[in-house]
């Protein structure tokens, strides 16, 4: 079994790891840097609780090996606030009420920090297209989608 | 019994190898154990599912140029790095081969699209990948690198079945090149699926249309169809019947009826081989009717 020394960066600060070739980046998340708030709930690429940003893209970590990562730059849910300060799509979550039992909450804020990052006026369909790599057992989507559109509004009059 | 719901990863080396010729040697060294990696998104659910095997992953997706997407005037050759989001968000793309951006877009989810590769999708080759009949019907060719060097594969024919290409042990393909589209081309992918986004194809029709004079009916349509036969399958009759008639909607629903005749659908978990037979009429004749309102407007 061959093991690789990857360098990447998480959350902006600078990993140097050893890792199994078949080791997925969840994996290495969770149980190397013990970032437990990106979850795991299908491992095979259906249900979104596991994106992170990969080089500000995201990915379904459970579908990347940590090897392929070596030299990237990985932002995971622990990664939005900054300085104790939520990231505006935090806020408008909790503010919308977009959190239930909250397992998919890490994955839907990644990809919604994603496309606001992309597209920063998006349309109700832009945000439910974004977000279909995203499960939610819970919430039914509406308050979530509402919290994006929020966010996108309080961004843009912040601009 | 009981099921696993997390399986892991089974054991294998990832190995990456610093040009094409190590790559393909190594690959046709350990023809059986070996696989190319590209986006990973089909080998790593086929491994963890257990159908899959390889000791080897062999990274192909940093080689020489396989990361770069160009547009010239003799085509366009997307990288078998280049990821589906890519593509779609591609200015050229959009503007000279809209038919791929629609098909890519259909494919799974915005993040699943961060990984997956089109060369992925008909490498894997499929009855059901999304972007492998839009690339077909723009006469698309793909450049594989094997032991021998570089040679140029034509994409026409080149799934065999579910899963089977025409690649040899120590093949690599590098690109998929698409020549210019015909002028005044215009095209329409109509995906089933059990939910509008995000779903595999239950039937999947894609259909590419330009004006050609030498046609009886002044255009020539191409129609493949996805997960209703072991391949890729291109509606011939259907196709020459648009080619001979007056075009207009008993056209088209002639044309749909011969596509649904063509193909061999079975029945599965997203649909039976009846229902697969009816949606396959109406999504044709949807998307020819689509695809003609674009070309004359
Ligand atoms: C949740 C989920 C949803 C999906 N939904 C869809 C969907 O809606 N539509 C769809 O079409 N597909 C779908 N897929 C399948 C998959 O994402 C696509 O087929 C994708 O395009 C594969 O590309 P990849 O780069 O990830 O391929 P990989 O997984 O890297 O490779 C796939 C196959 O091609 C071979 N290969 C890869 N690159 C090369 C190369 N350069 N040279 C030679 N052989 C190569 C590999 O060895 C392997 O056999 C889905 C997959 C998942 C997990
Ligand atoms: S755990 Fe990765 S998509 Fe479900
Ligand atoms: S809040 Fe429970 S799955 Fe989304």
């Amino acid at each position: 079994m061959a093991t690789h020394r990857i360098s990447l960066t998480v959350n902006g600060s600078t990993e140097l790891l050893d890792v199994p070739s078949q080791m997925t980046l969840l994996q290495m998340l969770r149980d190397k840097l013990a970032l437990t708030g990106t979850k795991n709930g299908c491992s095979a690429g259906e249900c979104g609780a596991c994106t992170v940003l990969l080089d500000g893209e995201p990915v379904n970590s459970c579908l990347v090996l940590a090897v392929e990562c070596q030299g990237a730059s990985v932002v995971t849910v622990e990664g939005l606030a900054k300085d104790g300060v939520l990231d505006p799509i935090q806020e408008t979550i909790v503010d919308h009420g977009g959190v239930q039992c909250g397992f998919c909450t890490p994955g839907m804020l990644i990809s919604s920090r994603a496309l606001l990052d992309r597209n920063p006026d998006p349309s109700e369909d832009d945000i439910r297209e974004a977000l279909v790599g995203n499960l939610c057992r819970c919430t039914g989507y509406n308050r979530i989608v509402d919290a994006v559109q929020d966010s996108a509004r309080r961004q843009a009059g912040k601009a | 019994m009981s099921i696993n719901p997390h399986p892991e990863l089974p054991e294998f080396d990832y190995i990456r190898p610093a040009s094409l010729a190590e790559a393909s040697q190594f690959l046709a060294q350990h023809a059986g154990h070996a696989r190319p990696l590209s986006g990973g998104t089909d080998i790593f659910v086929r491994m963890r599912d257990g159908i899959w095997h390889d000791q080897y992953l062999v990274d192909v997706k940093h080689l020489d140029g396989t990361n770069d997407l160009t547009f010239t005037p003799t085509g366009l050759t997307i990288g078998a790095g280049v990821n589906m989001n890519r593509i779609i968000a591609s200015p050229e793309v959009q503007q000279h081969y809209p038919l791929l951006a629609q098909a890519c877009r259909r494919v799974a989810s915005y993040q699943l699209r961060t990984r997956a590769t089109v060369v992925g999708n008909i490498c894997n080759a499929s009855p059901a990948g999304d972007s492998i009949g839009a690339c077909i019907a723009f006469g698309g060719t793909l450049k594989v690198h094997g032991l021998n060097g570089f040679r140029d594969e034509p994409l026409q024919g080149f799934c065999l079945s579910p899963g089977k290409t025409r690649l040899q042990p120590g093949d690599i393909v590098t690109a998929v090149h698409l020549p210019p589209p015909p002028p005044g081309s215009a095209g329409t992918y109509l995906k089933l699926g059990r939910n509008t986004w995000g779903d595999l194809a239950i039937v999947g029709v894609t259909v590419l249309a330009a004006p050609d004079p030498t046609a009886a009916s002044g255009y020539r349509f191409r129609i493949l169809l996805a997960s209703v036969a072991p391949i890729p399958l291109e509606a011939v009759a259907a196709q020459e019947a648009l080619a001979a008639t007056p075009l207009g909607e008993p056209a088209f629903k002639e044309a749909a009826r011969l596509a649904a005749q063509a193909c061999s659908p079975i029945d599965d978990v997203r649909g039976s081989a009846r229902y697969r037979k009816a949606m396959v009429r109406k999504h044709t004749q949807l998307a020819l009717l689509q695809t003609w309102q674009k070309l004359t407007r």
